[in-house]
């Protein structure tokens, strides 16, 4: 103390070190309870919240970026099994097609053949009646030749040459 | 190019030139206080004195602003006067003494002996003592050392001074500005700061994060108070002293008791909560063992000369900022020209700057190194030595 108390500058003053002392105290004590305590606090909560918010939004976006790459996986699943399905569907359109066309030349074919049968059933039909016709005419030729040779002879002939004359056999 | 530098080589110049006028007043005081040792008072009674002692009146006067007060003035003398008186509390012989400063401070030479309480007393250039039994030369009731400090037994003083009510004042603004700010984070929990609050915010937390942090690991929340509040207090004060009418002006944090005091915290601190490893190094420390002897010592005395160093850097920066500036004005007063003063005050404006800078820096280094030797108590040996 007597080294330093050679300069009054130099020289520390009791009654100023017990004031300061207590004045420091005093607001050490104040700002600790009342100011530092909830500021320190409120900041460490602020940066926690800060952080948290980050970790989320990294989750997030990790989140994100899988529903992505699985909706991608989905989608081109998805588009190969149109094209499968696609080129089923031409497939079986295309045999259905085949087959639906088979079954009309069948169909067709069986038709024709029935129109066919049908036509020379009628056909068979008609040279029946004809040839009955015929017959009946023959047989009407016949009479009235006959009743007119009854009648006059060379009449009879003019007659049959005529009627034979009319009568054209196909 | 050419311009910039011109103008260096001018501002050289005028640092040259007000450096040598520094230098030469500084070296006429000193001649001249050698001079005036048998009576220093001279200068202050006679008003009208001579050109050489009015220059040795400057250097009194810049002690005399740097130093603490009973009252707390702002200008004129005598009649005049304006100043606030603030009170006086002397623990004397004949028990608690208390009045205002302004009761007896019409005769601060010593030569008139007053009472108060049944005690004697006389204010010797604004501090009291007891009277010595004879006068001096020049009838002032005081025997002076060669350092022109009377020798005088002094009563125990305890008063209300102008660095104590800074002090307070100091305290009231922390702890308004801080409790605001507290209430400003808890009405607006969870969102972004706003006003005072953001304003202070960086700085909280550069205490925190460039502070405590790298210097205590992760025992820094039990010592965040601390540093705050010491940080806090001396920068304020720092800035406040900067100030040179009321509330500021008073020399706090360039005063060695108010250092003292921050300096005796730290210590205290470091003490309490050093740690095995810590009184280890100091008592075991790893040399071999024929270099105890001197080693001990060595570590014992480090001890003491860290919150010395602490308690001498703060207090040096601060004055030596106070007495540059004053130094500046004053060389209006020593050349005796107010032309001067196109110079000394653009001086003084540079220089507030940097003291403004200086103020943070140094409540910076306060702060960095209370928050070092600290984390030297508390660390952790991680490597055991054998």
């Amino acid at each position: 103390m007597t080294i330093l108390a050679l300069n009054p500058l130099v020289s520390p003053d009791p009654g100023l070190f017990i004031w300061s002392t207590v004045a420091f105290l005093l607001l050490f004590f104040l700002l600790s309870k009342f100011a530092w305590k909830p500021i320190v606090k409120a900041l460490d909560e602020r940066e926690r919240s800060i952080e948290d918010a980050l970790a989320k939004a990294e989750m997030a976006k990790q989140e994100m970026a899988k529903l992505t790459s699985e909706n991608e996986q989905l989608l081109k699943l998805a588009r190969a099994e149109r094209d499968e399905m696609l080129k089923e569907a031409r497939i079986l359109k295309d045999k259905i097609v085949g087959e639906a066309k088979d079954a009309a030349q069948l169909e067709g074919a069986k038709m024709l053949e029935k129109a066919q049968q049908e036509i020379s059933s009628q056909k068979a039909a008609a040279v029946a009646e004809i040839k009955g016709k015929v017959a009946e005419l023959s047989i009407q030729i016949a009479e009235k030749v006959l009743r007119q040779q009854m009648a006059d002879k060379s009449k009879q002939e003019a007659l049959v040459s005529d009627l034979l004359k009319d009568v054209k056999l196909n | 190019m050419d311009l910039s530098h011109i103008f260096n080589l001018k501002k050289s110049l005028h640092i040259a030139f007000c450096a040598v006028f520094i230098a030469c007043s500084s070296l006429a005081g000193r001649a001249q206080e050698h001079d005036n040792t048998n009576d220093p008072h001279v200068t202050r009674s006679e008003m009208n004195a001579p050109h050489e002692e009015k220059e040795e009146d400057i250097s009194a006067t810049i002690l005399h602003h740097i130093a603490d007060a009973h009252e707390w003035h702002f200008w004129g003398h005598g009649e005049h006067k304006v100043s606030i008186p603030l009170p006086v509390i002397l623990w004397t012989e004949n028990g608690l003494v208390a009045f205002m400063s302004s009761k007896h401070d019409e005769n601060d030479h010593g030569t008139e002996i007053f009472e108060e309480k049944g005690q004697q007393l006389v204010n010797y250039h604004g501090k009291y003592y007891y009277p010595a039994a004879t006068k001096d030369a020049h009838g002032a009731y005081v025997a002076l050392d060669e350092n022109a400090v009377p020798n005088n037994a002094k009563p125990f003083d305890i008063s209300i001074t102008k660095n104590v009510v800074s002090l307070f004042l100091s305290i009231i603004f922390l702890v308004l500005i801080f409790t605001k700010v507290a209430k400003s984070y808890r009405v607006r929990e969870g969102k972004a700061p706003k006003g005072l609050q953001s304003l202070l915010e960086p700085i909280i937390l550069f205490v925190r994060d460039d502070i405590a942090r790298p210097q205590l690991g992760h025992r820094y929340a039990a010592f965040m108070p601390y540093l705050l509040t010491v940080f806090f207090f001396v920068w304020l004060n720092n800035l406040m002293g900067l100030i040179p009418f009321f509330p500021g002006g008073a020399n706090v944090t360039g005063n060695i008791s108010v250092t003292m005091m921050l300096a005796l915290c730290t210590f205290i601190l470091t003490t309490i909560n050093g740690n095995k490893s810590y009184w280890g190094h100091v008592f075991t420390p790893h040399v071999p063992w024929w270099l105890y002897p001197l080693m001990i010592p060595v570590e014992i005395i480090g001890l003491f000369t860290k919150p010395i160093a602490l308690m001498i850097r703060l207090f040096a920066n601060i004055t030596a900022g106070h007495i540059l500036i004053l130094s500046l004005i004053s060389l209006i007063f020593i050349l005796k020209s107010v032309l001067v003063a196109g110079i000394a005050v653009p001086f003084v404006l540079f220089i507030s700057v940097i003291e403004l800078v200086v103020g943070f820096i140094q409540a910076f280094i306060f702060t960095i190194l209370s928050a070092l030797f600290i984390g030297m108590a508390v660390a952790e040996e991680h490597v055991e030595h054998h």
